[in-house]
C-alpha cells in the first residue's frame, strides 16, 4: 500500500516539477509534511548525498526517499514514479518538436512557471535554513534570543558563502568539495 | 534487442558520469550519444536539452527519453530512461543503507550538521541562478514573491502554484503586459 502511494505522491512530483532536478525539492517537502515519512532534517541530509554522488540529483533524491520509506521496493518505486510523467510527455511531444518549440502558449506559459519554480526553490532553501542554521527548538525552550542563532553554523555559511561566490579559484569547484569541507568542519568543531 | 542493450548501457554511463545533472552532463552526452554512436547531431542534442528544461521532471532523463524515442520508438524511449536511472538507484541505494546503520554515530552526526549548512549555500546559489533567467520583470518578480511567501508562510501544495502561474503567464502574455 505505501509503495502504491509511493508511487502516486513521486508521479504528481515528476509532473509538476518543471524546471530540473532542484525543482522537485519544493515537493519532497511537501511529501514530508503530509506524510511523516521522513523529517525535514533528514531531507537536508539526502539532498548532501545526492549532490555528492554520480547521477541526476533529482533521481538521486527519489531513490534516498523511496529507501528511506520503504527500502529497496521503495526506492525503485519512487523513482519509476518520477521518471513516468517524464516518459510519457517527452514521447508525446517529440512526435511534434517543432511545434512544440515555437508554440507560442507554451512560451508564455513558462514566462510564469519560471518564477515560479524559483520561488518554490527559494522556500525550500528557506526551509533548510531554518534547520541549519538557527535553533529554533532551544529558543522556544528558553525565550531568550541569544538561543535562536546557530553561531558556529552561521559562521560557516558565511565562509561557504563567500568561496563559492567571490574567490575565483574556488567558485568553480564541485559542490562535493564543499560538501566534504563541510563535514570536516562539522566534526573538528563538534557541529 | 542489441541496440535496446546498447541504449541501456550508453545511458548507464552517463549517469554514472553524471554529478549532480544540469549542464555538468552536456559533454558526456556528446561523447556518448554524438560521437560514440551517432544517435543524434549535436543540434538535435542540444533541441533535446532545451525541451527537456521546459518540460516537466528531471532534465537528464527527459533528454534520455528524446534520444532512447528518436532510436528505437517508444521502447527506446523507456530503456534510455531506465539506464539513466540505474546507476542511481544501485548508488544511492548502497550509501543510503550503509549510512542508516551509522546514522547515531555522534561524529557523523556533527559531520552531517556540517553539510546541511553547505546544503543551504548550494541551493541558495542555485536560486541565485535561476533568479537571472527567471525573474526579467516586474511582473515575474511579483510572482516570485507571492510564491515564495505564500509557500513559506502557508501549507499549500507546489501544483497549486505551478498552475496558477503558467495560466498566469499565459494569460498576461494574451494581454500584452508581459515585460513590464
Amino acid at each position: 500500500m505505501i509503495l502504491l502511494r509511493l508511487f502516486y505522491e513521486f508521479f504528481k512530483a515528476g509532473l509538476f516539477a518543471v524546471g530540473g532536478g532542484m525543482a522537485t525539492l519544493p515537493f519532497l517537502y511537501d511529501i514530508s509534511t503530509r506524510t511523516g515519512w521522513y523529517t525535514h532534517e533528514k531531507l537536508a541530509d539526502m539532498i548532501a548525498v545526492s549532490e555528492s554522488t554520480p547521477g541526476p540529483i533529482g533521481v538521486n533524491m527519489a531513490t534516498y526517499v523511496g529507501f528511506e520509506t520503504a527500502g529497496i521496493p521503495g526506492a525503485v518505486v519512487a523513482t519509476l514514479g518520477l521518471v513516468t510523467p517524464s516518459i510519457m510527455i517527452i514521447i508525446l511531444i517529440a512526435r511534434a518538436l517543432k511545434a512544440f518549440r515555437e508554440n507560442p502558449y507554451v512560451e508564455a506559459g513558462f514566462y510564469g512557471l519560471r518564477p515560479c519554480s524559483v520561488g518554490l526553490i527559494a522556500a525550500a532553501c528557506f526551509l533548510v535554513v531554518k534547520i541549519a542554521l538557527f535553533r529554533t527548538d532551544a529558543y522556544a525552550a528558553s525565550g531568550r534570543l541569544i538561543d535562536l542563532f546557530n553561531f558556529k553554523a552561521i559562521a560557516l555559511a558565511a565562509v561557504l558563502l563567500v568561496c563559492t561566490r567571490c574567490v575565483k579559484k574556488l567558485k568553480g569547484l564541485h559542490p562535493i568539495v564543499f560538501i566534504l569541507a563541510s563535514a570536516v568542519v562539522g566534526v573538528v568543531f563538534c557541529f | 534487442m542489441k541496440q535496446l542493450w546498447k541504449l541501456f548501457l550508453a545511458f548507464a554511463r552517463v549517469g554514472v558520469m553524471t554529478f549532480g545533472g544540469g549542464y555538468a552532463m552536456i559533454p558526456i552526452l556528446e561523447r556518448e550519444i554524438v560521437d560514440r554512436h551517432g544517435w543524434a547531431t549535436e543540434e538535435e542534442l542540444m533541441d533535446y536539452y532545451a525541451v527537456g528544461q521546459c518540460t516537466p521532471g528531471v532534465i537528464a532523463v527527459n533528454t534520455a527519453t528524446f534520444i532512447g524515442y528518436k532510436v528505437a520508438g517508444t521502447v527506446g524511449g523507456v530503456v534510455a530512461t531506465l539506464g539513466m536511472i540505474f546507476p542511481s538507484l544501485v548508488i544511492i541505494t548502497l550509501i543510503a543503507g550503509i549510512l542508516t546503520n551509522f546514522a547515531d554515530v555522534p561524529a557523523v552526526k556533527s559531520a552531517f550538521a556540517g553539510i546541511r549548512v553547505c546544503v543551504c549555500v548550494l541551493i541558495f546559489n542555485a536560486v541565485l541562478k535561476l533568479w537571472k533567467k527567471a525573474v526579467v520583470d516586474k511582473i515575474t518578480l511579483v510572482l516570485f514573491l507571492g510564491v515564495f511567501l505564500l509557500s513559506v508562510f502557508f501549507d499549500i501544495s507546489p501544483i497549486v502554484f505551478v498552475v496558477f502561474c503558467a495560466a498566469a503567464g499565459i494569460v498576461l502574455t494574451r494581454m500584452g503586459v508581459k515585460g513590464k
